[in-house]
């Protein structure tokens, strides 16, 4: 069986490296105690599956891992993990929801996710300019970036990613200048919002990016990997500045 | 005070592995600070990977953090990139729990396990915002104290250091506190900095070099004597009676990022009495303090529970003696298929290899052995009484085991050692070699040769270290001989470094201004290949009027003031020197747990005993246990008997 697990990234510890937050992963399944598969060969590791690899230093309300376990768990098991993860978890790792998924055949959380929403707050100019900046990208038919790839540097044109932007303003709250909401497609391969800052223009500075959710499109809508319950989440310590 | 985080954080996302500045550790402490309370700084002086899994360091951590009136947060050595940044934009060394300033502590407090960090201290200090001499800081100031394996010659660092622990510091740790404690109570008035450095002086353990006049006799040290009658003559280490009373770290620290160690560690044992001569922990943690099997085993099971670690570390100076090794062997065991067991520091036998192969079920990569020389002779100069044969048989174990891969430690540039010791290592390795084909083709052996720096309290202290370019001849050899013999794979360390190593290890107090010079020149972390440049210390001991040749290649003679006498690892000086004599003559000594006691001093200067686990020894014997000597035709002596053993001492090896 296959579990499906939605978790946080969310102050201090978006500075842990995707590998480092594996490392932490395995460490807590360990403690939880459930039936994990092992990787055959030399050295066997368990059997987990990211999705999209989230930079250093960036937040994130919606990261997900699938685990794969070798017996099934019984409901009340299942109903007790999120908690029982997210006590073992570093602070800023909460685990927000949990499900069983399908084993096989599907497409793995890489590709089956579309689209990210993204929260960027920048600063280096108003919310004028920050207008000016979006318009300008949303309107041009082609944005090229250059970035090195296989170490070759090759020239991608960006702009079909950026599927929608939109300027939220200041927020008092956060202090962080301007805010900008990205939907940003990840297939084939996704644009990084660092690369979507560097495209509006060489003035603006990252101050703080937050993974609000990832998407897979349906030919009716989209839905997230795994929504986030109705109701508050009692174990969630986070207390940082929402989204 | 305030949390500097706000301020560091923009500078995080400019540097490497932001993650070691975060800390968030599972096992980190969030302390509470109070007017009463003294709030220590414990610092690691390299980097976070190196620095976190410190069991020194944690234990304390542990220690102050349970006391009512003291609390501890840590820092280790930021790398260069942010410090750059630290310094561009004035923001000071910092705590990893709080994210304090450094300088807003009580106490900063060194762990100094390796000479080449010293200029790291310097750093660390100096990022704190407070004056890096001594005698330059005042009651606004944190206290400097440091501790660990190279306080046992302090001298380098006296102009840097406030005090220096000597041995254990499980308990004198409190006894510090309180005197930090009524010194921060107290408002640390004007001039009350002398009076608290008056005060620890005598805390037994506890050096405090401001207190100490030097004087000296042209290039030669006469004598280091203390400045006023309640400041003793001779500082004594600190030794716990019982390591079962200190069943620390209880919650080790599990870090974010992948550090070196990084998996659980348990103390079996502290002390070890095999009495290799180039050793120094060998010499100055004596006597062996044993863990009981059935603590190991909760400490383990606990431990594993706990972090979420699938690997433990039975740690000591040498993991197969311990006496409850194969009770709890059979108990991790049950722990399940995917826990593995590391055990540092192997001995050199089949029985070892065979406990390793009973614990390491899954990934048997590597497996390293410390043979140290190359001959018998060798090996008898200094004492690691090991035959070829046992040699053999361990590496033949593990290739038929399933291991792939055989790691030699040598050292080179040993007391008496002639071309012919020196390339007894590749001959060694290449019947290694020829054993492992028998098993697997294509085997190949690493060998791995240090240049020896003999260290204080130790009988080589009184030895002439090879020069740089004798080290390097003798690598050379080794490498023209390493490139005809197939599968010997040859690493080396930088004589350079070894060079430096020497000068901290056995320097004076006047070295302290070439440590200074080159911190100030820009040389930190020196320990570091990328950053270690030689000619910055040439430079500055050429500037203070100081010699390499005196301080390290110069053979020290018996009436000599050493920079460390007065200090006293409890050995015995005029032991220390007869085993010095003994090592010239290839005569070997036995391993005092099982045999009787030769008085070096370690026990019967403290009235403490070995504790041992099991009143048996370990299958596979230690020296002078069940292991043939004869063989090697010398029969260890024991030097001098003043006293009948104990049966503790004793055990029923001997009964």
């Amino acid at each position: 069986m296959r579990l499906r697990a939605r978790f946080t990234k969310l102050g201090k510890v978006r500075f842990v490296s995707h590998r480092d937050l594996a490392r932490i992963w395995e460490r807590a399944v360990r403690r939880a105690d459930l039936p994990v598969a092992y990787s055959s060969g030399f050295s066997p590791r368990p059997r987990f599956h990211f999705g999209l690899a989230l930079s250093v230093g960036h937040e994130s309300w919606a990261e997900y891992l699938d685990v794969d376990l070798t017996e099934d768990l019984d409901e009340v098991t299942l109903a007790a993990l999120s908690a029982q993860f997210s006590a073992v978890l570093p602070n800023g790792v909460d685990c927000t929801a949990l499900a069983v998924v399908a084993s096989s055949g599907g497409l793995s959380l890489q590709e089956a996710v579309t689209s990210s929403t993204w929260s960027i707050a920048m600063d280096g100019g108003s919310l004028l300019d920050a207008a000016a900046s979006v318009e300008a990208l949303l309107g041009a038919s082609s944005v090229f970036v250059t970035r090195e790839r296989k170490g070759k540097t090759v020239n991608d044109d960006i702009r079909p990613y950026v599927r929608n932007l939109l300027l939220e303003g200041d927020r008092a709250d956060c202090e962080h200048g301007v805010v900008l909401r990205a939907e940003i497609g990840t297939q084939p391969r996704t644009l990084r919002p660092a690369e979507l800052i560097g495209a509006l223009g060489p003035m603006w500075r990252e101050r703080r990016v937050v993974r609000l959710a990832q998407w897979i499109d349906h030919e009716d809508g989209r839905q997230e990997p795994l929504a986030l319950p109705a109701g508050p989440i009692p174990w969630l310590r986070t207390d940082v500045c929402a989204t | 005070m305030s949390t500097v985080w706000p301020r560091l954080e923009p500078l995080l996302a400019r540097v490497e592995r932001p993650a070691r500045y975060i800390g968030c550790e599972d096992g980190a402490q969030t302390p509470q600070h109070a007017p009463h309370k003294a709030a220590w700084l414990l610092i690691y002086p390299d980097t976070y990977e190196v620095g976190l899994p410190n069991q020194g360091l944690q234990i304390l951590y542990e220690i102050l953090n349970e006391r009512d009136d003291a609390l501890a947060e840590r820092a280790y050595a930021p790398w260069t990139d942010l410090e750059v940044e630290l310094r561009a934009h004035r923001v000071p060394l910092f705590s990893l729990e709080n994210h304090l300033p450094a300088g807003d502590f009580d106490v900063l407090g060194f762990n100094l396990a390796a000479e080449l960090t010293y200029t790291n201290l310097l750093n660390c200090v100096d990022l704190a915002g407070v004056p890096v001499r001594a005698e330059g800081r005042g009651e606004a100031h944190p206290l400097v104290i440091a501790g660990g394996h190279c306080t046992y010659n302090p001298e380098p660092l006296a102009d840097f250091v406030d005090a220096f622990v000597i041995g254990d510091g499980e308990e004198v740790v409190s006894e510090i506190n309180e005197v930090v404690v009524d010194w921060k109570r107290s408002g640390r008035t004007e001039g009350s900095r002398e009076q608290v450095l008056r005060r620890l002086a005598s805390v037994p353990g506890v050096y405090v070099p401001s207190m100490y006049r030097v004087t000296y006799d042209g290039p030669r040290l006469v004598a280091i004597e203390p400045r006023y009658r309640d400041v003793p003559a001779r500082v004594e280490k600190r030794t716990i009676a019982s390591l079962e009373d200190w069943p620390y770290p209880r919650q080790q620290l599990v870090p974010l990022t992948e550090v070196v160690h990084d998996r659980l560690n348990v103390e079996v044992f502290r002390g070890c009495t095999r009495g290799c001569r180039f050793c120094q922990a060998g010499m100055i943690t004596r006597p062996v303090r044993e863990r009981s099997a059935e603590q190991v085993r909760t400490m383990v099971a606990a431990g594993l529970r706990r972090s979420g670690y699938d690997e433990v570390a039975l740690t000591s100076l040498s993991t197969a003696d311990f006496s409850g090794i194969e009770a709890v062997v059979g108990s991790i065991m049950d722990l399940g298929d995917n826990i593995s067991v590391a055990l540092p520091s192997l001995r050199v036998d089949a029985f070892t290899v065979g406990i390793a192969a009973q614990l390491q079920k899954a990934r048997r990569a590597g497996l390293t052995f410390a043979p140290e020389a190359g001959t018998w002779r060798m090996r008898q100069v200094i004492n690691k009484l090991i035959r070829e044969e046992d040699l053999y048989a361990a590496v033949d174990g593990a290739f038929s085991s399933g291991w792939r891969r055989v790691k030699l430690y040598f050292l080179t540039g040993l007391p008496t050692e002639t071309d012919e010791d020196t390339l007894g290592i590749t001959e060694l390795a290449r019947n290694c070699v020829a054993i492992g084909q028998r098993h697997q083709k294509g085997t190949s052996v690493t060998v791995s040769v240090g240049g020896f720096v003999p260290k204080p309290f130790t009988p080589f202290q009184w030895f002439g270290q090879n020069t740089v370019s004798e080290l390097e001849r003798k690598i050379n050899l080794l490498r023209s001989d390493a490139r005809r013999s197939r599968g010997v794979q040859l690493r080396w360390h930088d004589p350079k470094a070894t060079l430096i190593e020497g000068l901290m290890a056995r320097g004076d107090r006047r070295v302290g201004a070439v440590i200074e010079e080159v911190w100030r020149s820009g040389g930190t972390f020196q320990e570091w290949t990328e950053h270690f440049r030689l000619d910055r210390w040439v430079d500055a001991l050429a500037n203070a009027g100081l010699s390499a040749d005196w301080y390290v290649h110069r053979h020290r003679t018996e009436d000599e003031a050493l920079p460390w006498d007065h200090l006293s690892a409890g050995l015995h000086k005029d032991f220390l020197w007869q085993d010095w004599r003994d090592a010239l003559e290839a005569v070997g000594l036995a391993d005092c747990r099982w045999t009787p006691c030769y008085d070096c001093g370690a026990c019967t200067g403290y009235g403490i005993e070995h504790v041992v686990a099991s009143a048996v020894p370990p299958a596979g014997g230690s020296q002078g246990t069940g292991q043939d000597l004869s063989s090697g035709h010398v029969v260890p002596v024991s030097l001098i008997s003043r006293r009948p053993a104990s049966a503790a001492e004793v055990g029923a090896g001997n009964a």
